[in-house]
């Protein structure tokens, strides 16, 4: 037997630590070139008027994306409202008492089969069930189609929590006489509280710049969101599509581009702040 | 000592799936003593001791077989009112578990569970309880601050206020020092010969001589049967079996 040289571990390992620099700088350095992109251009129209003065056509003067900004808002708070509930209680089912049955299992792959369904798929479905039945886009067929995207994030995410939560703590609330229900809505979910935000707000952030599902289901207007239930209503992601995509207009595109470093913005920081949140949990 | 039976084994196997955990256990608890259960790891004794609250309920494929009498009704029966069955027999876990909420809310929240209690009973209880489990004066002056801060010794026994808030019959203790170190092992053994009066205790350990110091009776465990069972005195000084012999000395386990 004779000894394996040192150099040849010592130049696989420069090799790997090497390439593992090469992917890091390449998976930062396009982030920070999308952003950078997205602040040189967006950056000189923001302004307080170009967030509150509703989008108009071309040729129309102080234009803005302030409608766009409420749908938007409107549109995805109302996915949070329509999925977290039944999304939570699907994931505390898959958690707390389904665990090890058949009828979990098919939950838990119905679940992530779903979350790699694209997204244009779901769009198109809430058009046939809803757009198509009532004979209008509205926003509120944009919230059905995002809260049907986010309903499988937080279902799962809401069961992973659960389940990290130290069997222990299940036991101890149990032994002291504790129904299942009590103890998981008053001890469990709370030991898991921000585990539960988090996948919440990374939801959130994830259906915020959705844009496949809206051209199908909200639309775009040049009205202010007020028309949320029966109207096409006004939302970021479609308005930078028919402004960029769109338009021949280079004014129009700053205005794209403007919204674009808004919702970016909007994201960046909800995923900051679960960030901060998971932060906390795990110390 | 000659206290009437509390908890009263018969023919008790266990099961986790098809694997046999527990093989024909018979075993006495007296009430207001100390028994300790030993053995070596995996040999049954907190299976055994988990029967007695039907905490194993929680699983899937867990099963017990058998008779477990308490104060002559057997809990293995189907119907057992599991909430107040987990009132009377309360249990302390092998690490400390305190919940994600306020010292005074750990007692307060299982004790409202079982008690219409006004907010002047409740602190009283809630103080008694503190006090019982000799934590009260390390905690008086900080009853908001969240449980889960204090230290892991101090944890423990805020677990064990917790567990007699509600006036159980039966104290389950599942290694209850192995997490913690030496200074707060010894406050917990302190502890014990006080519970003892109000309550009967059944205690899980890995250390002998802890069982020695602490048990009035002790049951010796191996690979799910009881080998033997008497008092603590008989079983350290003249065990009659040889296998309880050279665990208790030392040669396996």
């Amino acid at each position: 037997m004779t000894r394996r040289p040192p150099y040849f571990r010592k130049a696989c390992n420069a090799l790997l630590g090497l390439l593992s620099l090469i992917s890091i700088v390449l998976a930062i350095g396009c982030m920070a070139w999308v952003l950078c992109t997205v602040c040189a251009r967006g950056f000189s129209v923001l302004s307080a008027d170009f967030l509150t003065s509703p989008c108009k056509p071309y040729g129309e003067e102080g234009a803005g994306i302030g409608n766009a900004l409420v749908g938007t808002l409107l549109i995805t708070g109302g996915a949070a409202l329509l999925a977290v509930p039944p999304a939570m209680a699907a994931g505390i089912y898959m958690a707390e008492y389904g665990n090890g049955s058949r009828w979990a299992a098919f939950l838990r792959s119905a679940a992530n089969i779903m979350m790699g369904l694209p997204s244009i798929l779901i769009g198109l479905f809430v058009y046939v069930i809803i757009v198509v039945p009532a004979g209008h886009f509205s926003g509120l067929a944009g919230t059905v189609a995002l809260a049907v995207i986010m309903f499988p994030i937080i279902m799962r995410t809401t069961e992973d929590m659960l389940n990290m939560v130290p069997p222990a703590l299940r036991e101890s609330a149990l032994a002291l006489g504790m129904t299942r229900m009590r103890a998981t809505l008053c001890i469990l979910t709370r030991a898991a509280k921000n585990g539960l935000a988090t996948g919440v707000l990374l939801a959130l952030a994830r259906v915020s710049g959705e844009t496949a599902p809206l051209l199908f289901t909200a639309m775009f207007a040049y009205s202010s969101p007020s028309g949320y239930f029966r109207e096409p209503t006004a939302n970021l992601p479609v308005l930078i599509n028919e402004y960029t995509m769109n338009s021949p207009f280079e004014s129009m595109h700053e205005i794209g581009w403007g919204a674009a470093l808004v919702i970016s913005i909007i994201i960046l920081t909800v995923n900051i702040i679960t960030r901060i949140l998971f932060r906390e949990q795990s110390r | 000592m000659n206290n009437p039976v509390k908890i009263s084994t018969r023919g008790l196997n266990f099961y986790y799936g098809d694997n046999r955990a527990l093989i024909d256990n018979n075993l006495d608890i007296r009430a207001n003593c100390i028994t300790a259960v030993i053995g070596p790891s995996g040999c049954g004794k907190s299976t055994h001791l988990r029967v007695y609250n039907q905490i194993y309920r929680l699983y899937r494929g867990q099963r017990a077989e058998g008779t477990v009498l308490l104060d002559g009704k057997n809990i293995l029966e189907p119907g057992v009112d599991l909430p107040d069955l987990r009132r009377r027999v309360g249990m302390i876990f092998q690490k400390p578990t305190p919940f994600p909420m306020s010292i005074y809310d750990n007692i307060a929240y299982p004790l409202r569970l079982h008690y219409k209690l006004s907010r002047s009973e409740e602190e009283g209880r809630v103080e008694d309880a503190l006090r019982r489990a000799c934590i009260w004066d390390e905690v008086k002056d900080k009853l908001q601050r969240g449980g889960p801060a204090l230290s892991g010794g101090q944890q423990q026994r805020l677990c064990i206020a917790r567990a007699i808030a509600a006036e159980p019959e039966v104290l389950l203790m599942d290694e209850p020092t192995s997490a913690i170190d030496p200074v707060a092992t010894n406050k917990i053994e302190e502890l014990l010969p006080e519970l003892r009066r109000r309550f009967t205790i059944v205690i899980v350990t890995h250390n002998m001589q802890q069982a020695s110091r602490i048990s009035d009776y002790t049951a010796f465990f191996y690979k799910g049967r009881i080998v033997e069972t008497d008092t603590t005195a008989k079983i350290f000084t003249n065990p009659s079996d040889k296998k309880t012999e050279e665990y208790i000395t030392g040669r396996f386990g």
